[in-house]
């Protein structure tokens, strides 16, 4: 364990001690910061996020979020932070083990050691205050820890945080969080006037005092740093790309409703969905938009529906266990044609579940969740980026299909921060005002085209279109119809527009050589990680593909052929699926990864899954360990195969 | 009816009579109420003169929220307990437009209880009629949270146990009421002044209709219907004031609907059945009004996008 004290603190100033210590060169670094709650350990990773995604670096950031609001202090599952991968070129992921921490405590450090989360031999910045604090219990919970973690290489490096924030504030529970950012700025080269400016606006309904205390503290960090490590990384920003954007993925999803021409939202809060209200909530009236926090999640459905009937673009935005509650509406909304856009921020279930945590188990009730047959359009987006260009998407079909659209993300996506290319938004993108114009002479309510089962909508206060639209099946005047004939027809009819639209969509891409031993196919958040895992499989001389699919409603076209052209299909979700050789399960009686589930009806392709509930993101490393051990083995071609 | 032509909202070169107001045939049973708060209905659709294209009946699921099916106006026939929140939508959407909501008793004070206790809240301009024969009629004779006590129904053969809920009281209970009123269906005089009250009202007016089911609960009103004297009619000039019943109905009491205390109090379970406006205050704070923003063109918007996007800017 090496340890470095402040037996140096008379050493030179920090320019002499940066030349004395010259960088590491690195592709891609991770790093995380976890404190108590409420110490400012996410403020802080989130200023670094920020000024390395400015510099010019690649940069994922993900939330550590205890469940509660605040948790005890020093207890192994509260710790609360931020995670911060950077690299020197685009990061799609969060990666692997974390490479570099510093912990305000060593009980929030054994919280992130218990979850495997740290590399074998990370660099542990940790609080020394606790390992010779006066109380008897907390030294011994101190050693009892680092008795814990003594199996792994882990480089402690003691940091005197609270002892030099007290030197300028009384509060250091107020104070640490920047003192640390100073300590990484200097570590990691970060621009120190991006970062101020950062301070800035973080504290910009603060006074001027509050500003410089901050920037007195990061400066103590870095002046700290310099006199006393002798360790610095350099990852090399990418070279000059186009204007990008740095947010989160309920962010983009916010921002994305409003370039469609979203004009209402109807919402109940429900983590990890709840924060893109909070963006629309300071901004949407804005636009002439509209934010309506209703009752219940019931209602949050069924008041999107009315504004949408009578004529605003609406959408709701949900997690799984408010997609459950929505269900009778969402029928409701197929059953009546009325657009409507719900975003279902997927997390850990069945029931409460794992409220901050990611999963995608969500899909099946997405497609299937409505009782009756409810046909409706499905997708799920793949990066941050997507989320934004999702809604775009999804708004456009709503009101093109008249149909309901469900937009499958997670608290992956929801959490993390990414930049990317700045969206520029055209006209294109915006709803058009309803026709209000006079219903001509004739027309119905639901007068289905008979090839494509697409009608023209009728607005109420629209001269001439009076009629009740009903939950009940009804014919294309939309009266009541019991009858076996214009049942047969109006289920038809809503079911053709899903082919409709399928024959509008072209085959995905394969990510890689299009013919191969396996071919991993994923959806939803995991794109970067499995993109990262094959890229790393291949270049370990396997011949792994992948393909990442949007549409999971219609499915896409022409996967099939895609499939028929590998050994071996196998899907990757966080989602929950049996282990053959585990006991009991056998083929016969195996549950399945819930896209392999679908694709295996699909395409009649015997398609194998690998999937994991870890409440966590999928990381490369573990994807990579799962191709190999599911590889196929060399003697037996596919049948069929044309590989 | 000249007062009614100040309130009229319809072109001036059209006059809509009955006939225009009508649309499928009702299907409820005869002898149903629904048939009399529909007549009522419509008599006051003529009177205001209210324009089939612009008014919109909500409803849910239930005997009486077949109701949008019969009139001739835009409809939406919705879920069991959700008339409210698709109202609210629309309303929020197009508050130019008049809406109406029809709900049974099972679904407004049962499986849509929170929705008329927000809706309530909310105060958005519209009219809530509450269709109330105490019993689950299109399921077949269940017993709702109305359902006097000891009456007994497919769900509870010996008896309803509970002592049943009191809409009125409970709507006046609620924070932001700002119209409550109570009506029965076999004086179709005092049904159309108080309907047209609520239409006027601007806010959430709530109506509680009282009616009979002729096929599960012909009794549970029978006395009111045959004794004038069970009933006793709240008169003020804020309220309903309906001359032609003084000599039948001769028990009346004086209320001024702006006193709230007197209202809850007027409330209370009885052995008399209070019909009027219990209570009506148009200072309430109206939801869609406090929500209403400007239309902007779709380059205003994309300006100010382009600012926001600006603020995540690398």
């Amino acid at each position: 364990m090496a340890t470095i004290t402040q037996e140096r603190a008379d050493m030179a100033p920090a320019s002499a001690a940066a030349e004395r210590t010259p960088p590491q060169r690195l592709t891609q670094h991770i790093l995380e910061i976890v404190s108590d709650s409420g110490e400012g350990a996410q403020k802080c990773g989130q200023i670094f996020g920020s000024v390395s995604a400015k510099m010019g670096n690649g940069v994922w950031t993900v939330e550590i979020i205890p469940a509660e609001i605040q948790p005890p202090p020093r207890s192994a599952p509260g710790a609360s932070g931020n995670r911060i991968r950077i690299g020197s070129a685009p990061v799609t992921n969060w990666g692997d083990e974390t490479n570099l921490v510093v912990a305000f405590n060593e009980q929030a450090l054994l919280g992130r050691h218990r979850l495997d989360a740290l590399a074998d031999d990370a660099i542990v910045l940790i609080d020394s205050q606790w390992k010779t604090h006066a109380d008897e219990r907390i030294r011994a919970e101190w050693d009892a820890a680092m008795e814990e973690m003594s199996g792994k290489a882990y480089r402690f490096v003691e940091v005197p945080i609270e002892t030099e924030c007290l030197t300028l504030v009384e509060n250091p529970r107020r104070g640490k969080n920047m003192f640390v950012l100073g300590l990484l700025a200097w570590i990691y080269g970060r621009d120190l006037d991006r970062i101020r400016e950062e301070i800035a606006f973080a504290f910009r309904k603060k006074s001027e005092e509050v500003y410089q205390k901050n920037v007195d503290l990061l400066d103590l960090g870095v002046k700290w740093a310099s006199e006393n490590l002798d360790f610095r990384f350099e990852v090399p920003p990418m070279p000059e790309v186009e204007p990008r954007v740095v947010m989160n993925g309920n962010q983009a999803v916010a921002l994305g409703a409003i370039a469609s021409g979203m004009e209402l939202i109807a919402m109940y809060p429900i983590t990890p969905a709840t924060s893109v209200s909070h963006g629309l909530a300071e901004t949407f009236s804005k636009y002439g938009g509209i934010l309506h926090q209703a009752e219940d999640e019931i209602a949050a459905a069924g008041f999107a529906i009315g504004a949408s009937w009578s004529g605003k673009t609406a959408f709701t935005v949900t997690s799984g266990p408010g997609l459950a509650l929505k269900t009778e509406f969402l029928g409701l909304s197929v059953m009546t044609e009325t657009p409507l856009v719900v975003v279902d921020v997927q997390r850990g279930g069945p029931s409460t579940g794992l409220p901050t945590k990611v999963e995608q188990a969500d899909l099946l009730a997405a497609l299937y969740g409505q009782p009756g047959d409810s046909p409706h359009v499905v997708l799920a987006p793949a990066t941050i980026e997507e989320c934004f260009h999702a809604m775009i998407t999804a708004r456009r079909i709503a009101e093109t299909f008249r149909m309901m659209v469900i937009v499958l993300t997670d608290a992956n996506l929801a959490t993390g921060v990414q930049p990317f290319r700045r969206p520029e938004p055209v006209h294109d993108w915006f709803a058009l005002p309803p026709d209000l114009s006079p219903v001509p002479d004739g027309l119905r309510p639901f007068d289905w085209d008979p090839d494509t089962g697409l009608s023209r909508r009728f607005i109420p206060g629209q001269p001439g279109g009076m009629h009740t639209t009903t939950g009940l099946a009804h014919d294309e005047a939309s009266r009541v119809a019991y009858d076996t004939a214009t049942n047969q027809r109006s289920s038809t009819m809503r079911s053709r527009k899903l082919a409709v639209l399928h024959s509008t969509m072209k085959p995905p891409a394969v990510y890689g050589p299009d013919s191969g031993d396996m071919l991993v196919v994923g959806w939803g958040s995991t794109k970067g990680a499995i993109e990262e895992a094959v890229d790393r499989a291949q270049a370990d001389g396997l011949a792994v593909s992948s393909l990442h699919l949007r549409f999971l409603s219609p499915m896409e076209p022409g996967l099939r052929p895609i499939f028929d052209r590998f050994r071996k299909v196998m899907t990757v979700e966080i989602n929950y699926s049996d282990d053959l050789g585990d006991p009991y399960i056998t083929e016969e009686n195996r549950r399945r990864g819930q896209l392999a589930w679908l694709l295996r009806a699909q395409t009649l392709t015997d398609v194998d899954c690998w999937t994991r509930v870890l409440g966590e993101p999928m990381r490369p490393g573990a994807i990579l360990r799962a191709i190999r051990s599911h590889m196929p083995a060399q003697t037996t071609p596919k049948k069929g195969g044309a590989a | 009816m000249s007062c009614s032509l100040l309130h009229s909202r319809s072109d001036d070169d059209q006059v809509f009579a009955l006939g225009d107001y009508e649309a499928a045939l009702p299907r409820w049973c005869p002898g149903c109420g629904d048939h009399g708060v529909l007549a009522a209905m419509q008599r006051l659709l003529v009177a205001e003169q209210l324009q089939p294209d612009q008014t919109v009946f909500v409803s849910g699921i239930g005997c009486s929220s077949r109701f949008p099916h019969y009139v001739k106006t835009y409809g939406f026939h919705g879920l069991h307990g959700r008339a409210l929140p698709v109202a609210c939508g629309i309303k929020m959407t197009r508050p130019d437009l008049t809406v109406f909501v029809v709900m049974g008793d099972g679904d407004c004070t049962s499986i849509g209880a929170a929705h008329w206790l927000h809706a309530t809240r909310y105060n958005m301009n519209m009219t809530a009629l509450l269709l109330d024969n105490n019993i689950y009629g299109l399921t077949k004779n269940q017993t709702s949270p109305t359902t006097p006590i000891a009456h007994t129904s497919n769900t509870h053969p010996y008896g309803a146990a509970l002592p049943p809920m009191n809409p009125i009281e409970a709507t006046l209970g609620f924070t932001n009421a700002s119209f409550v009123a109570q009506t029965a269906e076999w004086i179709p005089g005092h049904m159309y002044a108080t309907l047209r009250a609520a239409y006027r009202h601007n806010g959430f007016a709530f109506v509680r209709i009282l009616q009979r089911c002729p096929v599960y609960t012909p009794d549970i009103f029978q006395a009111a219907v045959k004794k004038p004297e069970l009933a006793e009619l709240l008169v003020h000039d804020d309220g309903v004031v309906v001359p032609e019943l003084d000599r039948i109905y001769t028990r009346q009491l004086r209320h001024d609907p702006g006193d709230i205390d007197a209202a809850r109090r007027l409330a209370e379970p009885t052995d008399v059945i209070r019909l009027g406006v219990f209570y009506r205050n148009e200072s309430h704070p109206r939801y869609e009004e406090l929500l209403q923003t400007r239309r902007l063109t779709t380059d205003e918007k994309i300006q100010l996008l382009n600012q926001e996007l600006d603020s995540y800017a690398v």
